[in-house]
Formats: C-alpha cells, structure tokens, sequence
C-alpha cells in the first residue's frame, strides 16, 4: 500500500493509505500518544489542508474504551462529532492516554468555507485496517479507514 | 478478483462454495469483466457476511460491489430472527438511508436552456451544500421527537410537499417501527442544524435531461420520454444517520461475544434481532430513515421553490424515492415457504417486482423504479424492478458506479477548477462550494456506470428504462 501524506515534526507524522471507496488516516509517532495526534492531523486532511487551519480555539475532549484499537476509533468519532457541532477544523492536538481513557484538547477554528475549501465531511471512523501497534523500527502506529 | 475463486452460473452469475465457518453460499452477480476488475476484499466480504448467524439462502453482492467495511458496498444479506438471525450496524453503514429521488418536471430541454445558468445560480444558492452548511430548518426536541417518527410525512405536514409525493416513497415516506427514545442526545445533536442539507462527497442534486428511453413501455408508466428534464437527490440522514452507525457498531462489536456471536471483522458488528441490542438498533435504525426521507421531502420542496421562481409552468411530482442503506423487514419466499427476513442492503437498490403490493397502485402493473446515480460528467440510469429479481437476491439491484480511484489519486490528477471548465464546454454546469471537492469527485475517478447497469439488467435484477444526462449538477 502506497503511503500519501506529510511528515508534521520529528515525532509525530501522518499519513493517508488508499481505500477503494473512502480514505485510511495513519499517524505516526514515538509515543502512542504521539501516534494519535498524528492520526488527527491525517483526519483534518481528509478535509482540508491541516497548515490552513489556525489552532485559535481549544476544544476538550475526553473518552473511554476498552482497548488501544476502539479508543483510537473513539477518539476519531469525538473529533468528527466536535467538527460536525461546532463547525470548527482542527489543527493541534494534545492526547494523553491512561489505561483505556482518552484526555485531550484539540485547537482549531471555525470553518471558512472560501479558506478551507473543505472537500467532504467525515461521517465516521471504521473497524475497518485498525490497527494501533508499534512498527518494525519500533514507531506507534494508529490507523483506521473514516467513512467519508 | 481471482475467477478461480468462483464457480461461475450463467452468464453474470458466480457462486462462492461455502467453506470453513460459512452458513450459505456467496453469489456474485456481475460481468466476467466487473469480477476481474473487483478488489479481492469483495471476495473476503461477502465471506464474512456468509458466516452471520441466521443468514438466508446466501450472502449477494451487485454488479457495482467494491470493498466496503465490514459488508461489501453492493452487498445483500437477509437473516431469519427464528433462526438466531442478526441484525447489523455495519451491514447498514453510517448514511443509514442515503438513498435518491427522481423529480419529474413536465419540461422540455428546450424550455430549460435559456435559464440554465440562473437555474444552476440559484439552485446553488438556495440548496445548502458542503461541510459545515445549515439547513434553514432548526427542529427543537418537540419537533425532532416528530421528524423522526414521522419521516417525511412530517416534513409534508410541516408544508414541505405534497401528500401525492408520500406515495411514491418506500414505506409511504413514514418507516414505522421508530423509535426516536433510542436515538442519543449527541445523535439530535448532530442534526439539529443539517435538516434540509445535502453533505457533501458523492451527494448531488442534479437537473437531468432524459436522453434514451430503453423500454417505451414502462417509460410511459413512468410518465418520461426523451428530452424530458427531471431533477434527481442524492442524500441521506445526515449527522444523525452518521452518528447512530457510529454508537450502534461500537456497542454491537463490543456486546458481540455476550451474545456468542464470533465476528471475522470487527466492522460487521451485529446483535441477535430478538435481543435488546438488536431492537434498540433497530428502533434508531427506523428513525433515521424518517430522518433521511424527511430530508430529501425538505431538499425536494426547495428544488420546487427555485423552479418556481424561474420556470413557473414547471409541475415537479415525484417518480419515486428509493434508499440504498437500510435494514428492512419483508415477506420473501424460502425454499417454497413464505418467510419473514431482515434484509440488509448496503449500497444496493431494494428493486421489487411487477404486483408487489409494497408498490403505488400507478405502478404495481411495471414494477418499482430503481434509481441508479453516476457521476457529475456520465450519466445516471432509471430501471425497474423484475419478477426475476425477487428470486435472485431479494428484489435488489445495484445502487451506482463505484470509484475507480482513490480521492488522493484524483486529487493529483485534476484540479477543480479544469474540471468545471470541462464539463461547462460540454454543457453541464457545476457549483460547489469546494474545488478539492470537485476534483476528488471527478467524474474520471468513477467506474463506467453504464457497464455496471448493463451487468444489473443482463443478469435481470432490474430492466433498463431509461438513460439521464447532467445539466447542472450541485455538489456538496
């Protein structure tokens, strides 16, 4: 599978891999928390360029679930809810993870349609190539294909 | 796909022998050449789907199939609730009841010409379309309660429409079974402002012209010719649609092994239909198919505002409304046996048969319309439901082209703006809000839609009727 996407910095990056209908998000990190954030990054792109999107205002977001794989789909689904009711793109995140819950705070700002030129909106993150684990070069991993 | 895989019979019809944990066959209807062209992962799918408990007969995929979650998109799969039969958040997906509808405007090309790019303006600017736009509609917890139990009969109720339109939607525009109790405060939530909004991706509202007439026959019953303008909508239930598939599959895949039920693929998250889960879902399921057809009965009352406005002699009346992602019950025939079944169908058309009495006395004679969508630049194509159909995979059909490549791969190949020239050189007119969007959706990107229909009629799960070309096309 052929990776699309952008490094971000040294310890997090992002990645899209190919869906015959929809789209797989990829982050990259050194911290499975860092792998997260990435895989928001990848998400923001799905929709726009993640470099337009100013982080002016902070959102917290918190979720539970009951391992690495679902919580990573639940914290994708909480930032698409997020998007979906505040209209907001995001483009900075902090993850903490403790045993199974989430704690985070997205910054982002609201959606400008002329700026953003959002492309389409995420309905949902999938089951579907989700995977959080380490690489062979001992990277955090944090994928799944959203529903566009 | 591997046609070693299958045993092919008949001409577009091709078997999967069951193997390992699957209860029922796997059949595939489609070409020799949409098989070779299909990704593997349909194969895998329509696996997997066989393994559910309390599947009947076999685990179907239509002519457009390609690799979904969990279920194929293009797949069909019916369970027996005496039987342990499931029913599955994944199997309906997140645009619970994206579906389209065909307006039929009483005009002629000719007389739409001359106001085509004021049509196209102000289509544009009254439709909302994109991410993050907000219908005119606000529905507080009175009226949502309402709107999804009431579908759109509500929307009728609330002066959206008429009540001639109700008829020609599936379940007479209300589903009934709803239950709005059971649809979350983050689902309402979601909703509140996107009544009467389109989305965005592969959603459009569509002014066509009919440009073939296959069948005069039930074309006439239909009430279209050649020339003929009809506008068509292609939406679905919006947030609440999207966030119910997200809570149902993650408490579906999560309560799977309470109920013993194994799950080769996490995404086909599924709960017995006798099992509280089950009707809980299927309650919210329902409600959200009233939020779909409400939707659409919004979109279509808007359509006829702006034709108002500009060709008032047109008379927009309804062909037909079909969704291609539910979860229905219906009486079908069982080795002899008039039996009960969950019928799933994830991106495939329901297409029942001539005399079905689900269907408008006005059209029992023919059969029930199948709408199929294509693309921005192609075309898209109306068929008609088959005595045949019914006994091939549940009165289904397919639902629309299917992408070729992915939206990366588009995105490198076109840009937006080049490809609304190039549609306005050839006469069809684009307005969205987004040019990355246009370019992901670039007609190029899509399989041919017209080999797919052809493969749906040959293998006789729906008969051609007619062929439709874009005018103007508003995407999200």
């Amino acid at each position: 599978m052929q990776p699309l996407g952008s490094d971000v910095g040294p310890d997090t990056c992002w990645e899209h891999f190919p869906h015959e209908a929809d789209i797989g998000v990829r982050g990259i990190g050194s911290t499975k928390e860092a792998a997260f954030e990435g895989a928001g990054l990848a998400l923001t792109a799905v929709i726009t360029d993640p470099a337009s999107v100013s982080p002016l205002q902070a959102v917290p977001i918190a979720c539970d679930a009951s391992d690495d794989e679902l919580l990573l789909v639940d914290w994708l689904n909480a930032l698409v809810y997020e998007m979906a009711t505040q209209n907001m793109l995001f483009s900075r995140f902090q993850v903490r993870l403790d045993e199974y819950s989430l704690h985070a705070t997205a910054w982002g700002e609201s959606v400008e349609v002329t700026r953003h030129q959002p492309a389409v909106e995420v309905k949902g993150a999938t089951y579907t190539e989700l995977a959080v684990k380490k690489d062979e070069q001992g990277r955090w991993i944090a994928q799944c294909v959203v529903d566009v | 796909m591997d046609l070693n895989l299958l045993r092919r019979r008949g001409h577009d019809e091709w078997h999967i022998a069951p193997r390992g944990k699957m209860r029922v066959p796997g059949v595939i209807y489609a070409t020799e050449a949409l098989i070779r062209d299909m990704d593997e992962k349909v194969y895998e799918q329509v696996t997997n789907v066989a393994t559910l408990p309390g599947i009947v007969n076999a685990s179907y995929a239509m002519p457009d199939a390609h690799w979904g979650y969990g279920f194929p998109i293009g797949g069909v799969a019916a369970f027996d609730p005496d039987h342990g039969g499931v029913v599955s958040a994944g199997g309906v997906g997140f645009d619970i009841s994206c579906g389209v509808r065909l307006l039929r405007t009483g005009l002629m090309v000719e007389e739409v010409q001359p106001v085509k790019k004021r049509l196209a303006d102000s289509l544009s600017h009254r439709v909302p379309a994109g991410v993050g736009s907000t219908g005119q509609v606000r529905l507080g917890n009175h009226d949502m309660e309402a709107m999804l139990a009431g579908g759109a009969r509500w929307a009728v109720g609330k002066g959206y429409g008429t009540h001639e339109d109700l008829e020609f939607i599936e379940e007479q525009g209300r589903m009934a079974g709803a239950k709005p109790e059971q649809v979350s405060g983050r689902a309402k939530r979601r909703q509140q402002d996107e009544m009467g909004t389109l989305g965005s991706g592969n959603h459009y509202l569509e002014v066509q012209q009919v440009v073939t007439v296959h069948d005069a026959e039930v074309g006439a019953v239909f009430g279209i010719r050649e020339g003929d303008v009809v506008v068509s909508i292609h939406c679905g239930s919006r947030g609440l649609g999207h966030q119910i598939g997200t809570e149902f599959l993650k408490s579906m895949a999560v309560s799977a092994a309470r109920y013993r039920v194994e799950l080769p693929d996490r995404e086909l998250a599924c709960a017995p239909i006798n099992s509280e889960i089950g009707q809980e879902y299927l309650g919210a399921m329902r409600a959200a198919i009233n939020c779909a057809l409400a939707n659409r009965q919004i979109l279509t009352h808007l359509v006829r505002e702006v034709f108002a406005d500009l060709l008032p002699e047109a008379r927009l009346s309804l062909l037909y409304d079909v969704s291609h992602n539910t979860c229905k019950v219906e009486d079908h025939v069982v080795e002899g046996t008039p039996t009960r079944l969950f019928v799933h169908r994830k991106g495939a058309t329901r297409a029942f048969g001539p005399g079905h009495p689900e269907l408008p006395p006005s059209l029992r004679s023919v059969g029930q319309p199948v709408l199929i969508g294509g693309t921005m630049g192609t075309a898209s194509y109306v068929l008609v439901g088959t005595e045949e159909s019914m006994a091939l995979a549940y009165g289904s059909a397919c639902h629309g082209a299917g992408r070729s490549m992915s939206r990366h791969q588009a995105l490198r190949r076109w840009h937006g703006r080049d490809v609304v020239k190039d549609l306005e050189s050839r006469g069809i007119l684009i307005r969205s809000p987004s040019m990355r969007g246009i370019a992901e959706e670039a007609p190029g990107a899509y399989k041919d839609v017209s080999e797919v229909v052809d493969a749906a009629d040959e293998a006789k799960l729906a008969k051609k009727v007619a062929r439709l070309e874009p005018l103007i096309c508003i995407k999200g």
